[in-house]
């Protein structure tokens, strides 16, 4: 039973609200890059709509998507009242005054330095610190999941911790410790000189500390997907949870891989040698693990559900799924989407073949497929699981939603295709626009426009996504009963310790975060030399 | 359902997991070996050693000083490039080299961080001011190739492209008889 309705609605409300400020934003900005657009004559508006959107879709849309779920996961799984609310909305007023603090600066075109900073340029100092508040808000909600669970292992000692909250602890204690690599850049480095105390930065080392975040930030916003996948999906199609352990695995092995490897970033980078590379690069094809049992354990999940519903055959029992549900819908255009996303995730984390795209539109294809698509999609499918339980409402125009989501996926593909296409061809990435009156540009004029259309179509679906739920809010009352994850076909007893606690895996993710970012970290920070003047945005 | 036949499903399950963590493994080691293989054997790495530079002092001495800046024809016979990136291009901003040759790109950053990729190629580097990235290349054909900036460095970022014309070994070897330092700026 949901008792805090009011704090998880407002977490998803300002959640979406700023996504559909972002995804607006990011929609301009493909069409006046393509060659249907080309009227814009201020290229600075592109950067400071770029920073906008990336700061927005980067860490303030998923931390409140997952702080959101986190709380009602914690109240519905652990079926008890959720404790410390009153630091659970001091979390959530941190973030709206540290969203706003961002915000302002982004629009005077005081902070145009994109969601990843790039030290030395520096921007006003009220961007990084509005960032900073934003972390510190969740910072709160991983304080509470961890106090939750422990409340509640207080009152049932040796108990299995349900699935979704022992994942949904797991997800918060990789963001705690992912944050912590940017936090160090902007604490140490970067706030200083933008408050005016220093004149000089290394901007390698800031370079190696995003890295830290950046890579395992992705896993973090993969986190509830994950959760949806396992807890939410195979329930709402009639299904059960093909393995339970299997599931705590997968999460372990979230927690543990996900966190250092993020020097894959750095291949190209002059400041970080060809051994820590290596290493990061193996670790790297090592997180797809887990990503490849997940898709075994819900395929099985879902054939499950398919068996019971009468399903036969090989392949028969596929046609036996309940298509017309928004859940099932959500699920295929998901792993659609991770399996595209994945292959070319796959090339980005190789140590050679990441030559050929790096930094080039490619990679914004990339992690649009990943994060925007596959992630982003189950964001909806979860809010619209979640909304009668949150309103006492039902969820009526089913057809309305199966269009909305259907529009995300081809709006999706259409986008993102044409980037991976004209990053092979090498075109460069976050640029204001192209001159395709150049012969070895034109070629690339109709990839792009049909990326721009592309967005237009994501803007349509997120438009009609946000109406959706608003409608939800006056829809007729419903009896929409307690909220319920999805059971395992073997609800397991007892679980062996290790995958029951959290310790022993978050000790190893410090261990090997400190062992594959330590030295390299403390050899950067100790040589001589390496520091340059900052760039002020806007000062020149 | 019995207990025994829960019993049996259950390890009918267990098999089939592992049987399939077993492949996904074998998958991870495979891509990794694969990596280690082609970086040993075909020397396709990324930049091994970790060079300083201070930004500030580029056009006084040193290595990257203007009139250091271009290719140059070593005793070997390879060619050795050395660029600079700063808002918002490059020096010099035409590179010349010959097809069929080995080169080294020496090249760093003035001021913040810039990326040189030649289009077409798996030329991909990124320039951070106080480091020297240094990156192997080679081209088949002679031709003209577009070189932008791929890294974000402020407002001018769109305008930064360089290019990199490849001419015949022989025309180069000739224009680099008299031992300076090429490029094609203006050409
Ligand atoms: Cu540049």
């Amino acid at each position: 039973m949901l008792v805090n309705r009011k704090l998880i609605l407002a977490h998803f409300w300002l959640a979406f609200a700023v996504f559909g400020i972002a995804l607006t934003l990011g929609a301009w900005q493909m069409f006046i890059r393509s060659p249907i657009g080309t009227w814009l004559s201020n290229p600075e508006l592109y950067y400071r709509s770029l920073t906008a959107h990336g700061t927005v879709m980067g860490y303030v849309f998923p931390t409140l998507v997952a702080m959101g779920f986190g709380y009602a996961i914690s109240e519905a799984a652990l079926r008890q009242r959720l404790v410390g609310v009153r630091w659970a909305w001091a979390g959530f007023w941190l973030i709206v005054a540290g969203s706003i603090m961002a915000v302002i600066p982004i629009a005077l075109g005081r902070a145009s330095v994109l969601y990843t900073f790039y030290p030395p340029l520096i921007g006003n100092v009220f961007y990084y610190l509005g960032v900073v508040l934003v972390v510190v808000g969740s910072w709160i909600w991983v304080a509470l999941m961890s106090v939750n669970l422990s409340v509640w292992r207080k009152a049932n000692p040796g108990a299995p911790v349900p699935l979704a909250m022992f994942a949904n602890v797991a997800g918060s204690y990789l963001w705690a410790w992912t944050a912590v690599g940017a936090a160090l850049e902007l604490l140490l480095q970067i706030i200083p000189v933008a408050a005016g105390l220093k004149t000089t930065i290394d901007a390698g080392l800031a370079r190696v500390f995003f890295s830290w975040t950046l890579h395992a930030i992705v896993y973090f916003w993969l986190m509830p997907t994950y959760i949806a996948y396992y807890t939410i999906v195979p329930r709402a199609i009639g299904g059960r949870v093909y393995s339970d352990s299997m599931a705590r695995i997968a999460f372990i092995l979230f927690l543990v891989v996900a966190m250092p490897i993020g020097m894959h970033h750095t291949f190209a980078d002059p400041q970080v040698g060809a051994g820590f590379k290596f290493i990061h690069s193996a670790f790297t094809a090592l997180v797809a693990l887990p990503t490849l049992l997940t898709v075994f354990t819900i395929c099985a999940s879902v054939e499950i559900a398919a068996r019971l519903r009468g399903g036969r055959g090989m392949f028969g029992w596929i046609g036996a799924l309940p298509w017309d549900n928004p859940m099932m819908l959500a699920l295929a255009f998901s792993f659609v989407m991770l399996g595209f996303g994945g292959a070319g995730g796959l090339i980005n984390m190789s140590y050679q073949l990441d030559a050929s795209i790096h930094n080039t539109q490619w990679i914004t294809g990339h992690f649009h497929l990943i994060f925007g698509g596959a992630i982003v999609i189950m964001y909806f499918a979860i809010a619209y699981d979640l909304w009668p339980h949150l309103t006492g409402r039902e969820l009526i125009d089913l057809r309305l939603i199966r269009i909305q989501l259907w529009l995300w996926f081809v709006g999706m593909i259409v986008t993102t295709f044409p980037w991976h296409w004209v990053g092979i061809l090498g075109m460069p990435r976050r640029m204001a626009y192209f001159d395709f009156g150049d012969p070895a540009i034109a070629p690339q004029a109709l990839s792009v426009t049909l990326s721009a259309i592309g967005g237009f179509v994501l803007l349509v679906s997120g438009i009609m996504f946000i109406v959706i739920l608003a409608r939800g809010m006056r829809a007729p009352q419903a009896d929409t009963g307690p909220y319920q994850f999805a059971l395992a076909v073997h609800q397991p007893a007892t679980v062996p310790v290790a995958l029951n606690t959290h310790g022993l895996w978050v000790a190893l993710m410090i261990v090997l975060t400190l062992t594959n970012y330590g030295y390299p970290i403390v050899t950067l920070a100790l040589s001589e030399g390496t520091s340059v003047p900052a760039v002020y945005v806007g000062a020149q | 359902m019995s207990t025994e036949e829960a019993h049996g499903s259950a390890e009918v399950a267990a098999r089939v997991e592992r049987r399939w963590a077993t492949i996904a493994v074998i998958i991870i080691v495979m891509m990794a070996l694969l990596a280690a293989f082609a970086g040993i054997h075909r020397a396709t790495m990324p930049q091994p050693r970790v060079e300083i530079i201070d930004p500030s002092r580029l056009h006084l001495s040193g290595e990257f000083v203007e009139s250091n800046l271009g290719s140059v024809l070593e005793a070997n016979g390879n060619v050795t490039v050395r660029a600079i990136g700063q808002q918002y291009s490059f020096t010099p901003s035409c590179i010349v080299v010959p097809n069929d040759t080995p080169i080294t790109l020496r090249a760093t950053s003035a001021d913040v961080v810039h990326g040189i990729l030649v289009q077409g190629t798996n030329v991909n580097t990124m320039l951070v001011p106080g480091y020297i990235s240094e990156q192997p290349m080679r081209f088949a054909k002679t031709g003209d190739y577009l070189m932008p900036c791929q890294e974000f460095c402020a407002f001018g970022h769109e305008g930064m492209w360089g290019k990199v014309k490849v001419i015949d070994k022989t025309d180069f070897a000739d224009r680099a008889k008299g031992g300076g330092r090429l490029s094609c700026v203006g050409e």
